[in-house]
C-alpha cells in the first residue's frame, strides 16, 4: 500500500492470513500496537484476523515488519495484505468481537503438547490449577481434535459445554494474559473431569491418576482417553502384561510404542540423535523411532525382535500426570482391536475396548475428531515422517506452485488420508487408515465433509488412485466434481516426494512399494518413472514375476519366494531349500497358480522381492503386519557387510531389472551355507547397487540428474541411507520424504500435485 | 470388453447398453425372471446362455449345470419351474459322444427337478468359432400363488440365510481346468432349488426374497439385496458355511469363497420371527442339511455389506469391480 509522507498520520485496514487463530495473535497485535502507542482494533473473522491501525505513518510501518517477526510460536502467518483508510484520529487499541461472516479461509492450528508455562502450574501446589489434567492456554493444548467449525471459537468446540467459572472468565478476557481467549481455558472449578472405571463402566473411588497408576503397576490393561482418542497402556517393564496386550488386541508382532517420563529415560532406552530430541520435544510431540540400546528393561513382547523402538513423550497434563505416578515406561498403543480404527467416542470405546481393559481412565471432554499419535523417525538432518497425523494434522505443507482451482485429492487404501488443496496449500488430513474396514470409510467420507466446511473448499477437482476396487476410488468416482484426474500410484509416490521438497521436477522416479496399479492392468511396485507433476513415462521396472494368489501372496511371503523361484530356475528349483521343505505339500502348487496365472497377476514389486528374501532365508513366512518381512529382513542385515549380488538390467523402454538374479545369487549362497545376516546385506546392497545402475542409465538416456526416491519400501533406512550415498556419490542430486510419508500416507498430497499440475497446463 | 467376471462392469454394460434400448417396466426390474401375466395366469420367464470351462467337472457338467441354472431362476423368483427350451451352440467338430453325455445329463435334471424341455435349436459353427458346446436355455414357471418375492422388499431386522456351503461349485471348475494339479475332495454343488424353493415357500408364505448364489457368489448377491433395498446386510464371517477342502483350496488360490459362485445354493431373507422355520425348512429338505443363518439386514449403513470378522473387526464386503486385485500395499 502507498503510505502518506514522513511524519503523516496514515490508518491501515490489514489482513493477516495463515493460522492466526486461537494462536495468541490478536493479544499479540493489542500487546505490540499498545507498545507502539498506535490506535485501531484487531480481531477475527473467518478468513484469519482482521486489524485497523493508526499512527504515524513509521510506526506503522515499524507495526507491520513487527507482525512477521515477533508473531507468536503456533502461529503461521501466510499472509499479510494491507489497504489505506481515512484516519479517524481516535484513540486506543481494542480487541473486537469475531466476525463470523463470509467463507471460512483460516487455517486452524493442529493439537499442541503442554507448554513449559503450563507445566510449571501443574507443578506448583498454590496455582489454582495445580495437579489438573486439562491445564492448557494459547501457547498450547488441544485444537484440531476439539474443533467442530469455524471460526474457531469456544462455541464451535467440544468444550461448548463447560461454560468458564468467573476466574477462568477474567483470563480469557484479559489480553495479558497468557489464556486471553484460549478457547479451551478451564480449571478444576469448571472444566472437563477425570474419572476412573472399571470394565464394567461403574467408577472407582479414589484420585483416578493414582488409580491409574496403581492399575499399571498392577500389571493391568488401562484405557485412556488422550487428545484424538482412546488408547491403550501397560507397563513397558512387565512382559506378561505387555503380552496380555498382545493377545487381547490380537495383535501378535507388531511393534508397540512406548511413553517415557522425561529425556533421560528415553536416553537410557535408544540411541537419542539431536534430530530424534527436537522431534521428541516438539509441541507436535509424536512417536519417535529410534534405534534401541540393549533392551533398557523394556519388555520383550514390546517390540520383538525390532532394532528400533518408538519412543513418545507425555504431550498432555493428563499424561504427565499418569507417568509420574506410573513409576516407569508404558506401553501406549491405540485403543482398538486388531486393524480396527481408534475408539473415540465415549459410548463406542467402553463397548469396543472392554473386552480388552481391566481399567478406563477417562473423562467428559469431547473427541470431535479421530487422530492417531503420529510417527516419525530421523533421517540424516531431517525428520520423516511415516504416519502425519496428531500435531502436524491438519496444518498444511506448503506448495511451491499454485493450485488454481480447489482439488480434492482421494487417497490410496490402505494408511489413507486425504488432502484439500487451494492456492499454495494443501491440507493433508490426519491418518485415517485401511478403507475396507467400515468404520474408517466412514470417518473417511465425513472427514471430507468436515474439512470441506473448516476450511471452506468446494473442490472443482477430484484425483484419485486408478486401482478399480479402492474404496477411495469409488467414493471418487460417486461424487459429483467439475473434472476428475485419475494419478496412477507410483506417479502419486513420486509427485508426492516432489511436493514434499518443492522441486517441480522432472526427475528420475524411484517408486518402489508393495503394490500398486499399473496403467496396463497389472499389479507394478519397483519402478523408475521419468516424471514431471503433469505426467510421467515408465522408464523401467523389476523384471514381473506372478503374485501367485492376489492379497494372499502378500500374507505369506514365502508364496512370493516360491514364484520368484519358479522363475528364477524355469519351474525347477535346487535341491535342499529348506523353504520348499517347509512347505513341501504345497509349494508346488503355488508354483503352478503362479504359472497358470488364475488369481495371481503379474507384478514388478520390489516390496514383494524384499518379501521373497526374507522368506527364502528364513526369516520370516507369514506376514502379521503390513511389511513385516521386509522389515524383519532390514534387522537380521549383517551391517558390516559389502558384498552386492548383482541384477542384470535388460536395456530398453522401459528397462528391465531381473530380479530373479538376486535370488539365484540368494539362493546360491543359501546353498553354499552363507549365513543369512550376510545373504540379507548383499541383498540390499545389490538393490542399491540395481537403483544406482539403473539410474545412470536413465540420466544418460534423459540427461536428468535429480532422483526422487518415494514408495513404502524407502522406510528401510539401511536401504535408503545406501541409496543416498551411492547415489550422490554418482554426481545424483536425491530427493527423500521429510514433511509427508513415502508410504502410501503421502498419496494424497502426490495426486493433488498431479491434478495442480494439470490443471496450470 | 472386460465384463467377464460378473459384478459392477456387468452391471455397468447391462444398464447403459440393454437397459438403454430395450428398457420397459418388466425387464428394468432386473430380477433373476420376468414375472408377467398372459392368459389371465402369473407366469415367471427367464433365459440364461451357459459357456463354462471344462464343459465336465466333478459332480456336474454344462448339461445339467443349463438345466439347473434356469430352474433355479424361476424357483428362486416364487415360480414353480414347468417348461424348458434348449439352444446348441456347437463347435465343428464336437465329439458326439460328449454330446451325449451332456444331454443324458440335462435328462435326468430335469426329470429331478419336474420340468420339460418342450423346444430347442442346435447351430454349428466353424471351429475356433465356439469353445466345443455352449447351452441357451429358458424356462418358465407359474408363479406360486400369493407369493411376491422382491429384494426390494427386504427391510432391517430381516434375517439372511443361505441354504448350504457356499464356494463348492467355482471352486470344483478352477480346480477341473487342470493347471494346478490340486487334489481336492470338492465337487459341484449344481442342484435343483425348486423343491427347496416350495418346501421354504410352503412353511413360510411371507418370505421377502430368494436369490440363487451363482456368478460373484454370495457376496454379490448380499450387495444386490442392500442395494435394492436401500439397507445394510451385516455378516458373521463364522456362520458362513463353507466345506473344509473347500476352504483350503479357495486358501490356496487367494480367494474368498464368499465371492465364489454356487450352482444350487440360494440365499434367503425372511422377517426376524420366520426365522428359525425358514432355518428348520431347509435343514429338513435333502440337500439343505447345512443351511445357516449368516445375518441380519438393518438400517445403516445402506447399500453395504459389512462382515464381522472373526477378531471383531467390521469389514466393507464389495461389489467387485472385475478380478479380484489386491489392495494390499
Ligand atoms: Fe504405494
Ligand atoms: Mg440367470
Ligand atoms: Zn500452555
Ligand atoms: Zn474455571
Amino acid at each position: 500500500a502507498e503510505i502518506g509522507g514522513v511524519g503523516s498520520t496514515v490508518r491501515l485496514r490489514v489482513r493477516v492470513e495463515g493460522i492466526v487463530q486461537g494462536v495468541g495473535f490478536r493479544p499479540f497485535v493489542h500487546t505490540l500496537a499498545t507498545k507502539l502507542r498506535l490506535a485501531g482494533h484487531v480481531g477475527n473473522d473467518v478468513s484469519g484476523v482482521f486489524i485497523e491501525v493508526e499512527g504515524p505513518v513509521e510506526t506503522v510501518e515499524e507495526f507491520l515488519a513487527a507482525l512477521r517477526r515477533l508473531a507468536p510460536p503456533l502461529s503461521v502467518v501466510d499472509r499479510v495484505a494491507t489497504e489505506p483508510m481515512p484516519p479517524t484520529d481516535t484513540r486506543g487499541f481494542a480487541i473486537v468481537a469475531s466476525d463470523r461472516a463470509g467463507t471460512a479461509a483460516t487455517l486452524i492450528s493442529a493439537d499442541s503438547a503442554t507448554c513449559a508455562d503450563c507445566l510449571r502450574e501443574l507443578d506448583d501446589p498454590a496455582d489454582r490449577r495445580y495437579r489438573y489434567p486439562f491445564i492448557n492456554c494459547t501457547n498450547c493444548g488441544p485444537r484440531f481434535t476439539i474443533v467442530r467449525g469455524v471460526p474457531y471459537d469456544r462455541p464451535l468446540t467440544t468444550m461448548a459445554g463447560f461454560p468458564m467459572c468467573p476466574a477462568c472468565t477474567a483470563e480469557y478476557h484479559d489480553p495479558a494474559d497468557r489464556r486471553f481467549h484460549a478457547q479451551p481455558t478451564c480449571c478444576p472449578d469448571c472444566g472437563p473431569a477425570l474419572v476412573l472405571r472399571d470394565a464394567a463402566g461403574s467408577p472407582l473411588p479414589g484420585d483416578p491418576i493414582a488409580g491409574a497408576a496403581g492399575a499399571l503397576r498392577a500389571g493391568r490393561i488401562l484405557a485412556v482417553k488422550g487428545l484424538g482418542g482412546y488408547h491403550l497402556a501397560c507397563s513397558a517393564t512387565d512382559p506378561e502384561a505387555a503380552g496380555r496386550l498382545r493377545s487381547r488386541k490380537h495383535r501378535e508382532d507388531k511393534p508397540f510404542a512406548v511413553m517415557v517420563p522425561d529425556l533421560a529415560t528415553a536416553r537410557r532406552l535408544c540411541e537419542v540423535d539431536p534430530v530424534s530430541e527436537a522431534l521428541l520435544v516438539s509441541r507436535a510431540g509424536p512417536i519417535v523411532l529410534m534405534d534401541r540400546r540393549g533392551n533398557g528393561g523394556v519388555a520383550g513382547p514390546v517390540a520383538p525382535g525390532n532394532r528400533a523402538l518408538g519412543v513418545l513423550l507425555p504431550y498432555t497434563p493428563l499424561h504427565h500426570l499418569l507417568l509420574r505416578h506410573a513409576a516407569g515406561p508404558i506401553v501406549l498403543t491405540s485403543g482398538n482391536v486388531s486393524d480396527e480404527p481408534i475408539a473415540y467416542g465415549d459410548t463406542d470405546a467402553a463397548t469396543r475396548l472392554a473386552p480388552i481393559a481391566d481399567t478406563f481412565l477417562t473423562h467428559d471432554r469431547p473427541v470431535h475428531v479421530r487422530t492417531d499419535d503420529s510417527v516419525v523417525r530421523a533421517f540424516r538432518d531431517r525428520p520423516m515422517l511415516l504416519r502425519r497425523s496428531r500435531g502436524y494434522a491438519p496444518e498444511p505443507v506448503r506448495l511451491a506452485w499454485d493450485t488454481p482451482r480447489p482439488v480434492l485429492a482421494c487417497g490410496a487404501e490402505l494408511k489413507n488420508t486425504f488432502c484439500l488443496a487451494r492456492g499454495r496449500h494443501a491440507v493433508v488430513s490426519q491418518h485415517i487408515g485401511d478403507l475396507e474396514n467400515y468404520p474408517t470409510l466412514r470417518s473417511y467420507a465425513e472427514g471430507i465433509e468436515h474439512f470441506r466446511r473448516l476450511f471452506d473448499v468446494t473442490p472443482a477437482v477430484i484425483a484419485y488412485d486408478p486401482h478399480p476396487e479402492y474404496l477411495s476410488t469409488k467414493y471418487a468416482l460417486e461424487h459429483e466434481v467439475t473434472d476428475r484426474v485419475a494419478v496412477q500410484h507410483h506417479h502419486a509416490h513420486i509427485a508426492s516426494c516432489l511436493a514434499d521438497n518443492g522441486h517441480p521436477g522432472p526427475v528420475i522416479g524411484v517408486a518402489f512399494d508393495g503394490t500398486g496399479y499399473g496403467t496396463d492392468g497389472t499389479i507394478w511396485g519397483g519402478e523408475l518413472l521419468i516424471a514431471d507433476l503433469a505426467g510421467f513415462t515408465r522408464a523401467g521396472h523389476f523384471a514381473p514375476v506372478p503374485l501367485p494368489g492376489g492379497a494372499a501372496a502378500i500374507r505369506h511371503p514365502w508364496r512370493m519366494a516360491v514364484a520368484y523361484l519358479d522363475s528364477a530356475f524355469a519351474g525347477a528349483p535346487p535341491d535342499g531349500l529348506d523353504l520348499l521343505r517347509r512347505h513341501d505339500g504345497s509349494w508346488r502348487q503355488v508354483a503352478a497358480l503362479g504359472r497358470g496365472g488364475l488369481n495371481s497377476p503379474p507384478t514388478s514389486s520390489a516390496g514383494r522381492l524384499f518379501d521373497a528374501v526374507a522368506a527364502l532365508i528364513g526369516v520370516r513366512d507369514t506376514a502379521n503386519y503390513e511389511g513385516q518381512a521386509a522389515i524383519e529382513l532390514e534387522q537380521r542385515t549383517d551391517r558390516a557387510e559389502d558384498g552386492a549380488y548383482r541384477a542384470g538390467i535388460e536395456p530398453g523402454e522401459p528397462l528391465l531389472i531381473a530380479g530373479v538374479d538376486l535370488i539365484r545369487a540368494a539362493a546360491a549362497d543359501l546353498t553354499a551355507g552363507v549365513a543369512p545376516g550376510i545373504i540379507a546385506a548383499r541383498f540390499h546392497n545389490g538393490m542399491v547397487d540395481a537403483i544406482v545402475r539403473a539410474c545412470a542409465v536413465l540420466r544418460d538416456a534423459s540427461g536428468l540428474a535429480t532422483v526422487a526416491l518415494s514408495g513404502g519400501v524407502f522406510q528401510n533406512l539401511l536401504l535408503l541411507d545406501r541409496a543416498v550415498s551411492r547415489l550422490s556419490a554418482a554426481g545424483f542430486e536425491v530427493l527423500t520424504h521429510s514433511r509427508v510419508p513415502p508410504n502410501d500416507g503421502g498419496i494424497s498430497l502426490g495426486q493433488a500435485a498431479v491434478a495442480a499440475a494439470l490443471d496450470r497446463a | 470388453m472386460a465384463h467377464g467376471a460378473g459384478g459392477k462392469a456387468t452391471q455397468t454394460l447391462v444398464e447403459s447398453v440393454f437397459l438403454r434400448r430395450l428398457g420397459n417396466p418388466v425387464l428394468d426390474r432386473l430380477e433373476d425372471a420376468a414375472e408377467l401375466v398372459a392368459g389371465g395366469a402369473r407366469l415367471a420367464f427367464t433365459t440364461d446362455s451357459y459357456v463354462v470351462s471344462p464343459l465336465f467337472f466333478p459332480g456336474g457338467n454344462i448339461g445339467d449345470l443349463a438345466v439347473n441354472g434356469t430352474v433355479n431362476d424361476l424357483a428362486v423368483q416364487g415360480a414353480t419351474p414347468m417348461f424348458l427350451s434348449a439352444g446348441f451352440i456347437l463347435e465343428e467338430g464336437f465329439a458326439v459322444e460328449h454330446l451325449e453325455r451332456i444331454v443324458a445329463s440335462m435328462a435326468e435334471a430335469a426329470a429331478a427337478a419336474g420340468v420339460q424341455v418342450v423346444t430347442g435349436d442346435t447351430k454349428v459353427v466353424q471351429r475356433g468359432g465356439a469353445d466345443g458346446c455352449y447351452i441357451n436355455t429358458a424356462g418358465i414357471g407359474t408363479m406360486v400363488p400369493g407369493v411376491h418375492l422382491s429384494i426390494a422388499s427386504v427391510r432391517p431386522g430381516d434375517v439372511v440365510l443361505v441354504s448350504g456351503p457356499v464356494g463348492e461349485h467355482g471352486v470344483t471348475v478352477m480346480l477341473a481346468r487342470g493347471e494346478l494339479n490340486i487334489e481336492a475332495d470338492v465337487t459341484s454343488d449344481t442342484a435343483p432349488l425348486s423343491g427347496m424353493v416350495a418346501a421354504l415357500l410352503r412353511a413360510v408364505p411371507g418370505v421377502r426374497a430368494l436369490r440363487d448364489a451363482t456368478r460373484g457368489g454370495v457376496a454379490t448377491v448380499l450387495n444386490e439385496i442392500a442395494k435394492a433395498a436401500d439397507v445394510s446386510v451385516v455378516v458373521d464371517e463364522v456362520a458362513v458355511p463353507v466345506r473344509p477342502p473347500v476352504r483350503g483350496t479357495a486358501e490356496l488360490l487367494g480367494i474368498d469363497p464368499l465371492y465364489v459362485a454356487c450352482e444350487g445354493r440360494m440365499v434367503a431373507v425372511v422377517g426376524p420371527d420366520d426365522a428359525q422355520t425358514a432355518l428348520d425348512t431347509l435343514r429338513s429338505h435333502p440337500g439343505g442339511e447345512q443351511a445357516a443363518i449368516i445375518g441380519r439386514v438393518a438400517a445403516d449403513p445402506p447399500g453395504l455389506v459389512l462382515l464381522n470378522t472373526v477378531f471383531g473387526g467390521t469389514r466393507i464386503v464389495d461389489l467387485l469391480v472385475g478380478d479380484p486385485l489386491p489392495r494390499i500395499c
